[in-house]
């Protein structure tokens, strides 16, 4: 009796769990072009099958980090009235350098190396 | 000539001999229903019934038009209200109903909680109606969704979420809910066959059950009521189910049902814009409002909490207070109108119920520092 039952139970669990999908292991992107964004603005971005969030400083540099809230994973955005990210799920923020400066985030956004050639704002994962 | 339906008044023993109906007539006509002063909370749960009805009936009519994939989902809604006679009416009333639903069920579920209702011999009684609680909720969370619209993409992100971050078996849940890492449109199918086909099932048979027990039962007098009458020597009272609580019922589901019109006629159910994963969450996002409290509190809790996350608190904390609202039967045993234990649960159920309603209205107004 239990072997019957484990034989109709067991594919319907391995069914019902989504096999694993590798995902694209992107170290590298063109997150936008010079000119794209001015100084004190920011963009999400599509980095691999995640975002990411390009920002340009009021000094006119660039910065990047991953737009995924540590906290439960909302996609995070640019103040510029703040000059800060927040996430407007629950309402963390964060400073220029990804570091928790209010609200719930446990941890620092994670940054990316920003390099700008030929006109491309290209960022690679640090 | 020996065919029961071909004589006059035959028509009743033909059902009676093949489906033993008159035993339901029977029991609709010996069933009673108390009265005295609180004898209106006894509706809340027939209404909570006859909303789930409008949900399965106007649940119906959108599965019509609606595509369950990440790039039609939208659309079809949109079309269903736009383009689709009455469409905007039928996908109002099923949004509208919900809400109405999970409201009277609270009301439902404070009412046998207060009435100490849920004591011996409705044990199992409670235990269903609970588990219909959880269902109708997985109902709001999985449906929420469908409409493939930024809120509901981040208000999922987020539920999900909470789910990966319960420790041991979190990811494991998140990964089952999600059908993959992320929310993605594959998610959204998945939450399509929760909504349509699992939860109905699940609800099905749970639903029976309660309903079985409550008839097994009957309708509980609260112990005060009792007390009262045993010390004045009153006799008790009450009415039959058919026809005169029966007539009631049908009366409230009509204001219910006008209510209901109303509202979905006059504030239509929005759509809002279209989920893009890419897109940062927009300012004053918050999920449905039955929700809020949990939305609030994950909200209000610091980053770490003696080293703890934050997150990790609350989920603990929302778990406990679930697993006493189980357990409530369990705790308090008492038999008469109520002791020490009977009472500090009334005042711990009205503390959580004043936190719940605080945090709900925080939930609503704008964040410190945030845009609106």
């Amino acid at each position: 009796m239990g072997a019957m039952c484990a034989s109709m139970v067991y594919p319907l669990a391995r069914y019902i769990i989504p096999p694993d999908v590798p995902e694209a292991q992107t170290s590298r992107v063109v997150a936008g072009h010079e000119g794209d964004l001015k100084p004190n603005e920011g963009k999400v971005f599509r980095f691999g099958d995640r975002p990411g969030i390009l920002v340009r400083l009021p000094d006119g540099r660039y910065r990047a980090y991953s737009a995924t809230c540590t906290h439960l994973n909302c996609t995070v955005q640019y103040r510029g009235d703040a000059k800060q990210l927040w996430c407007a799920c629950h309402n963390g923020f964060y400073d220029l350098n990804g570091q928790v400066v209010a609200g719930p985030p446990p941890r620092p956004l994670d940054e990316f190396v920003v390099n700008v050639a030929a006109g491309e704002i290209v960022v690679t994962r640090s | 000539m020996s065919d029961p339906a071909a004589t006059p008044g035959g028509l009743r023993s033909f059902l009676e001999e093949r489906t033993g109906v008159d035993a339901l007539v029977a029991l609709g006509r010996h069933k009673r229903v108390p009265l005295h002063r609180h004898t209106i909370w006894y509706y809340m749960g027939g209404m909570t019934l006859f909303l789930f009805g409008i949900q399965v009936a106007t649940g119906i009519l959108l599965l019509l038009y609606y595509r369950p994939s990440s790039d039609q989902a939208f659309e079809s809604v949109q079309f269903i209200m736009t383009k689709v006679q009455f469409g905007w009416l039928v996908r109002s009333m099923h949004s509208w109903s919900a809400n109405l639903l999970v409201f009277v069920m609270f009301a439902h579920l404070g009412s046998v909680f207060f009435m100490k209702a849920y004591r011996r011999p409705r044990e199992v009684t409670w235990l269903t109606g609970v588990a219909l609680m959880g269902l109708m909720m997985a109902f709001g969370f999985s449906g929420y969704l469908l409409p493939w619209n930024k809120l509901a993409f981040f208000a999922t992100q987020v539920g999900t979420e909470v789910a990966g971050a319960v420790p041991v078996i979190g990811p494991f849940i998140m990964r089952l809910l999600r059908g993959g890492e992320q929310v993605t449109g594959g998610t959204l199918t998945r939450f399509y066959g929760f909504h349509v086909a699992v939860l109905p099932a699940l609800t099905t048979v749970v639903l029976g059950l309660h309903l079985l027990l409550v008839q097994k039962h009957g309708m509980s007098e609260p112990p005060s009521i009792i007390e009262a009458r045993r010390r004045s020597g009153e006799p008790a009272k009450s009415m039959a189910f058919v026809p005169h609580f029966a007539i009631r019922d049908a009366i409230g589901w009509c204001a219910a049902m006008a209510v209901l019109a109303g509202l979905a006629a006059i504030f239509p159910w929005e759509l809002g814009e279209k989920a893009d994963p890419f897109a940062p969450a927009p300012a004053g996002i918050r999920p449905e409002w039955y929700f809020c409290w949990m939305f609030q509190a994950l909200k209000l809790l610091p980053g770490h909490v003696l080293g703890i996350e934050g997150e990790l608190i609350g989920i603990f904390a929302i778990g406990l207070l679930a697993a006493l609202v189980l357990l409530v039967p369990f705790i308090d045993r008492t038999p008469g109108p109520g002791d020490l234990r009977s009472r500090l649960m009334n005042v711990a159920a009205l503390v959580v119920l004043v936190i719940a309603g605080v945090l709900t209205v925080l939930a609503y107004l704008p964040p410190a520092g945030g845009a609106s």
